[in-house]
C-alpha cells in the first residue's frame, strides 16, 4: 500500500487538488481510501465520500492537532489495509505551521498557492522543506511574473522537491500529479517509522483547560517572548 | 533557459459528443501565432489546457501533444507561460522591485532588463508607467502591459499560451509581434477579429473538437489592413474622449451614420457623435 500524507495552509485548495487527482486515479481502477485529520469540524468527509470511496475523519477538538496525528496514524494505517486500499491518503488540515506531518518513507505533499505571501517558506518552513512534491495552487489568478517568483521561492527552500502546479478548479495538472502519486513507494507498516521534522512541545497548563490570564495559572512548559525591541527574528 | 522547441503537434482526439475531432494532426513551429476561435464553451480553453499539461491521450479530450519530434516528453521549468484576462498582480511593491524580484529568480542581472521591460510596457499601454509605481495600483491596462513585456522579456519561456488579450488600452498587435518577434510560439485563444486576423493561421473549435485549421487568406489580408485602420481611428477617438476633449470639432474622427469612422470636415448632420 502507498501511504500519502497531504499537507497544506488552510484554503489553500488540498482539498479540491486531492478530488481531481483521485478521480484520475479511482479511472485507472486504483482502490484509493483517505483519511482527514481536522480541528473543529469539517465537510470534507462528505466532500471524499461522494467520489464513492472509504473515508475516515479524525477531530483533534482540545488536543493540539499534531500531536493528535501521531498517535492516530496506526490506526488510520489499519484501517486502511482493511479496506484493502492501493493507496491511502492522509490530509491533514488542523496542523498548525510549526509542523510538518512527512514520514520517512512515506510520500509528502504540500499544498501551498500563489495568493499567499511571498514570505510563506519562512512561515511554515518545515512543511514545505520536507515535502517530496510542492503543489502550487491558484496560478491562474496571478502573473506569470509572480508564479515564476513563487516557484523559485519554493525551490530555494526545498531543492529536491517535485513542483506542480494545480488548477483547483478545473483540475489542470492534477493529471501529472496522479502520476507522481503512482511512483510513491510501497509501505508494509507504519510502526517504528519516524517523522521528518520533530512536533513542537505542548505540555501546559491551557493543554488541559486553563483559561485565566496571569503568571500564577502558567505551569509546565512556558516561555515567554523576551521584553527587548528586536529585528523580527523567531519565537 | 532550457531545450529549444522547434514544432508543437497536436494530435486529434475526441469532441464532446465522443466522436473523433476533424483534425486529426496540426502542427506549430516556432515563431508562429496561432488563434484558436470559437464560441464559448467550443473548446479553445480546454486545448490550451491541453497544450500546458502535455496532454498524451490522458485528458478528457484525448488529445496528444508532441514536443519537437518527441524527443522532449515533459516540459521543463518554465517553457509555458501564461496570460488571460482573470490574472492580476498580487504583489504589494514598487515595478522595479517587482521586475528585479523576477529577473533573480531566473537568474538574471537586472539593470539594463529593468529599463527595457518598463520601456516596452510603455509602448504598450497609453498611459505610460513608473518605476516606482506599485504593481497592484496599476490600471487594467498597464497590468497587462506589463505582464506581457515581463514575459517577452524576463519570463523567456518559448511557448506562450494566452486566453484572450482584452482591448484595455494597450496595442494588442504590437503585443504579439513582440512575442512572435522574440521566437516564440504564441497561441491566443480570442473573439476578436483583429486578433484572429493577426494570425496567419487558426484554428476554428467546435463543440470540444479541432473543426477545421483555416490559413489566412489574401482578403483577409486587406480586412486585416482596414482593421488595423479601424482601431488607430478608434483609439484616437477613445484617446480624445479620455482626454476631456468633446469628440467633436475641428479635423476630429467621427463614426458617419452608416457606421465607419471618418474625419469630419466641416459642420454636417451626416455626423453624430459616438
Amino acid at each position: 500500500m502507498k501511504f500519502v500524507t497531504v499537507a497544506g495552509p488552510p484554503s489553500s485548495g488540498k482539498t479540491a487538488v486531492l478530488i481531481h487527482t483521485i478521480r484520475h486515479l479511482l479511472k485507472d481502477g486504483i482502490k484509493v481510501v483517505v483519511g482527514k485529520i481536522d480541528c473543529l469540524g469539517t465537510n470534507d468527509g462528505e466532500k471524499y465520500q461522494k467520489l464513492g470511496i472509504p473515508v475516515i475523519v479524525g477531530l483533534s477538538g482540545d488536543i493540539c492537532p499534531d500531536h493528535f496525528y501521531v498517535p492516530n496514524l496506526e490506526v488510520i494505517f489499519n484501517w486502511a489495509k482493511e479496506k484493502s486500499a492501493q493507496i491511502t491518503i492522509l490530509e491533514t488540515a488542523g496542523l498548525c505551521h510549526r509542523c510538518a506531518p512527512a514520514i520517512k518513507g512515506c510520500l509528502a505533499i504540500s499544498v501551498v498557492d500563489n495568493l499567499s505571501n511571498i514570505d510563506i517558506p519562512q512561515k511554515i518552513g518545515p512543511m514545505l522543506s520536507t515535502a517530496d512534491i510542492v503543489v502550487i495552487t491558484k496560478g491562474d489568478i496571478v502573473s506569470q511574473a509572480e508564479r515564476e517568483v513563487y516557484r523559485r521561492k519554493m525551490e530555494m527552500v526545498n531543492p529536491g522537491a517535485e513542483i506542480l502546479e494545480v488548477n483547483g478548479l478545473t483540475g489542470k495538472g492534477s493529471l501529472l500529479l496522479k502520476t507522481s502519486l503512482m511512483q510513491a513507494p510501497e509501505v508494509d507498516t507504519i510502526t517504528g517509522r519516524e517523522l521528518r521534522s520533530s512536533m513542537p512541545a505542548c505540555v501546559c497548563s491551557y493543554c488541559t483547560g486553563e483559561k485565566r490570564i496571569g503568571k500564577s495559572f502558567q505551569l509546565g512548559y512556558i516561555r515567554k517572548i523576551e521584553a527587548t525591541e528586536t529585528e523580527g527574528g523567531r519565537g | 533557459m532550457g531545450k529549444d522547441i522547434r514544432k508543437i503537434t497536436i494530435i486529434g482526439g475526441t469532441t464532446k459528443s465522443g466522436g473523433k475531432e476533424a483534425i486529426e494532426k496540426t502542427e506549430i513551429y516556432k515563431g508562429d501565432i496561432i488563434t484558436l476561435v470559437g464560441p464559448t464553451g467550443s473548446g479553445k480553453s480546454e486545448l490550451l489546457s491541453d497544450i500546458e499539461q502535455l496532454a498524451r491521450g490522458d485528458t478528457p479530450s484525448n488529445r496528444a501533444v508532441i514536443l519537437n519530434d518527441g524527443e522532449l516528453n515533459r516540459w521543463e521549468r518554465q517553457m509555458v507561460a501564461q496570460l488571460s484576462q482573470a490574472m492580476n498582480f498580487v504583489l504589494d511593491m514598487p515595478v522595479e522591485d517587482f521586475l528585479e524580484l523576477h529577473a533573480s529568480s531566473r537568474g538574471i542581472s537586472s539593470n539594463p532588463i529593468i529599463e527595457e521591460v518598463i520601456g516596452l510596457t510603455n509602448r504598450l499601454s497609453g498611459e505610460p508607467i513608473g518605476a516606482r509605481d506599485n504593481i497592484t495600483s496599476l490600471s487594467g491596462g498597464q497590468s497587462r502591459a506589463l505582464m506581457i513585456a515581463d514575459i517577452a522579456v524576463i519570463s523567456d519561456a518559448p511557448v506562450v499560451l494566452i486566453d484572450e488579450i482584452e482591448n484595455a488600452g494597450i496595442n494588442r498587435l504590437m503585443a504579439l509581434e513582440i512575442l512572435s518577434a522574440k521566437g516564440k510560439i504564441v497561441i491566443v485563444a480570442s473573439h476578436d477579429p483583429l486578433i484572429i486576423l493577426m494570425a496567419q493561421k487558426r484554428i476554428v473549435m467546435h463543440n470540444g473538437g479541432m473543426f477545421k485549421v483555416l490559413e489566412r487568406n489574401k482578403q483577409e489580408e486587406e480586412i486585416l489592413k482596414e482593421l488595423i485602420a479601424m482601431d488607430d481611428e478608434l483609439s484616437v477617438l477613445r484617446d480624445r474622449l479620455r482626454m476631456g476633449d468633446f469628440a467633436r470639432g475641428g479635423g476630429m474622427l467621427l463614426m458617419n451614420k452608416s457606421g465607419s469612422v471618418e474625419e469630419k470636415k466641416e459642420e454636417s448632420s451626416n455626423f453624430e457623435i459616438i
